[in-house]
């Protein structure tokens, strides 16, 4: 399995930003251990935007939030976070300060329960300069101008010194990214960045997602639940179901053939142009994204499979190469789709 | 024989709270069996026309008219023989239904507000066809609504909807909360159950790959007034209107080559506010093809087949300018 990894790794442009080895986190609660995240390994290269999908509860915020150190401090995490070569994991928390805001910014889904209501949004975004750069607070507020322009707000210089409530939603969440890419992070975590606005808006959005990465160089790993938003933003994609990675490709690579079940089911649920229920029907997956107490060696989606048999129930499979030739597209999957989707779409038909 | 009335009639609906204009002249007839979507943004007013064809909301003026019946102003008393003709489904199952109340209970309760006594053994029997109908064992009665997924709580909510057996369906973002492969079944659910059934619905949502999935007409809502109507045919291949246009084309599709071809029109985030609407085409501030008539004269509505466009640049015959592809100078001048 290590090898695998090293190859997908050295098909990147150049040494990962952030490099995240079999990372696993649980929580304890009342009715015993839940396991969030199992095993997970992913590396972000420098410029590279890395986004990750699965549904609700399958470990891709609880991924997110343990990258800085966010989680709260009952989550047990194993593994390791690595950024710039430095180790994330169990680091002490003035380091971990020093790092966020600074080297890993966070933007989340709900504006207006991240910015605080009382203060200006000149006065957040320069909070961020005047703790990690030092700056005056007249020099962060001349800043805070330029960051406001940097992410499309128009008359930047008049909304500095409005309150968040006074921003429809889609500004607010500009002035977000403004905050979070104020001291030039080298890796911006977005999770659900556009899930709570409209799409006219969700597209202005990723376009300054887009720009960061092109203009500063900023890595990007967006965190969402939309096929749409990553077909749009991202380079790579990594696909998450009951916290673990269950395939990872280029993203033209895993739309054109996703070679786990899970992926192709998701890809053939959701209602696509040209589709109408009059002749067509959308793919179901029966049953629940499982919760586990401890993972088991089995395969965590095989009894929602229509694939499955009795070997994925008793074994693991591996995250390995899926596809002669190249390898950067990996699946864990014993029974991966053998055809590309245009084929399997003209079957149907 | 009379012909068969409209399951829905909304004739230049005003809904105002105090200064806010939500809705200010919308008009719209749905036809019985017949599935129309209304889509628009949030703030957009599409919500509050369908609580006013609930009469959840009494409209500040405009008719409503369910099944032949004008019941804009009806009292509740009046209301109630009407009740039973139309049921609305909400975005959130866990709010909408009643934590306290069985599944079973939750379900019944239209049969026992409609007034007409129905034998305790009946009502059970008739829970149960209707769980079963939507998908669920009819066990799942004597749950209550936290014991179930997500999923399955909308379907109790689609069974509720359904068992008064309506001409009229509100659907008002029933999918919008779910995961894609529960939002899947749902809309399956969904377009089975109108197939069969045969009743009528109003699909409010913003989301419009739903919308071509399930919908056979869309109205397009923007700042308290239609913009566009048509059928889905017509409003996914030619879209009239530059917001239908913009719309479409800032909805990404699950498809990164095909996305990645798309002319992208980028609108501005501010929806301005419905407290004081824009002057002549409510649409002028973000439209990138306004020009000065659009501030001082309101657009007449074209017609397009049977639907319409309102925008001065949508010429008689229906044609007119694309955002997505169109030279803005060359509009200009």
């Amino acid at each position: 399995m290590t090898t695998v990894e090293r190859a997908g790794a050295a098909a990147a442009v150049d040494t990962p930003v952030l490099e995240i080895r079999d990372l696993s986190v649980s929580f304890p609660t009342e009715t015993g251990t839940v396991s969030a995240v199992d095993g997970v390994s992913l590396d972000l290269a420098s410029g590279e935007i890395v986004g990750m999908v699965g549904e609700s509860g399958c470990g891709k915020s609880v991924t997110a939030m343990s990258i800085a150190g966010l989680l709260p401090a009952s989550a047990r995490i194993t593994g390791s976070v690595r950024l710039d070569g430095t180790e994330l994991v169990g680091t002490r928390e003035s380091v971990l300060r020093r790092v966020r805001g600074k080297e890993i910014a966070y933007i989340f889904q709900e504006p207006m329960t991240s910015l605080n209501p009382v203060l200006t949004v000149g006065r957040q975004i320069g909070e961020v300069l005047q703790v990690h750069e030092r700056m005056t607070r007249r020099a962060a507020r001349a800043r805070a101008v330029e960051l406001l322009t940097l992410v499309g707000i128009p008359s930047a210089a008049q909304r500095v010194d409005t309150y968040p409530h006074q921003l429809s939603g889609g500004m607010r969440q500009r002035v977000m990214i403004a905050m979070a890419v104020a001291c030039g992070p080298k890796v911006l975590v977005a999770d659900e960045p556009t899930t709570a606005l409209d799409v006219t808006v969700q597209a202005g959005i990723l376009q300054v997602l887009r720009d960061l990465r092109d203009r500063l160089g900023t890595s990007i790993l967006i965190i969402t639940h939309d096929l749409g938003v990553i077909a749009d933003i991202a380079d790579r994609v990594v696909v998450m179901y009951a916290g673990r990675v269950v395939e990872r490709a280029p993203v033209n690579d895993l739309f054109a053939h996703p070679y786990h079940r899970y992926t192709a089911g998701l890809l053939s649920a959701s209602p696509t142009p040209g589709r109408h229920a009059g002749t067509d029907r959308l793919q179901e997956i029966p049953g629940l994204v499982p919760v586990l107490s401890t993972q088991p060696d089995a395969c965590t989606f095989a009894d929602r499979c229509p694939a499955a048999d009795a070997g994925c129930r008793d074994s693991a499979p591996p995250l390995e190469v899926a596809r002669a030739g190249g390898t950067d597209h990996l699946a864990a999957c014993w029974h991966p789709c053998p055809s590309p989707r245009s084929q399997i779409e003209e079957v149907n038909r | 024989m009379m012909p068969e009335p409209n399951a829905l009639e909304v004739e230049d609906l005003v809904m105002h709270f105090g200064p806010v204009r939500a809705v200010d002249g919308v008009s719209l007839t749905i036809p019985k069996g017949r599935v129309t979507a209304l889509v628009g943004e949030s703030g957009s007013g599409k919500s509050t026309v369908g609580r006013c064809v609930v009469r959840l909301v009494e409209p500040t003026a405009g008719v409503v008219r369910i099944a032949g019946t004008d019941v804009t102003h009806l009292s509740r008393r009046q209301l109630r023989p009407h009740r039973s003709a139309v049921s609305i489904v909400f975005q959130d199952p866990a709010a909408s239904l009643d934590p306290r109340m069985l599944v079973g209970e939750v379900v019944a309760e239209p049969l026992r507000l409609s007034g007409t006594r129905v034998p305790r053994r009946d009502r059970e029997a008739r829970v149960a066809t209707e769980l079963e109908r939507v998908g669920l064992r009819a066990e799942v009665a004597r749950r209550y609504p936290h014991e179930l997924s997500g999923g399955q709580r909308q379907r109790v909510s689609i069974a509720r909807a359904l068992i008064s057996e309506p001409r009229l369906l509100i659907a008002d973002e029933p999918t919008s909360a779910l995961d894609v492969s529960v939002q899947a079944s749902v809309l399956n659910l969904l377009a089975d159950l109108q197939r069969d059934i045969g009743f009528a619905c109003l699909f409010i949502t913003h989301d419009l790959s739903a919308v071509e999935y399930l919908a056979d007409d869309i109205a397009v809502m923007y700042l308290g007034q239609l913009v566009e109507k048509g059928s889905r045919e017509r409003i996914f291949a030619r879209p009239a209107h530059p917001y239908t246009q913009a719309l479409l084309s800032a909805a990404p599709v699950a498809d990164p080559v095909r996305q990645r071809q798309r002319q992208l029109v980028l609108l501005g985030d501010d929806l301005p506010s419905a407290l004081d609407p824009p002057s002549g085409c409510r649409f002028r501030t973000r439209c990138p093809l306004a020009f000065d008539r659009c501030a001082t004269e309101v657009p007449a509505q074209v017609a397009i087949g049977d639907g319409m466009a309102a925008c001065h640049l949508v010429r008689p015959d229906g044609t007119g300018p694309d955002v997505r592809t169109a030279d803005t100078s060359e509009v200009l001048s």
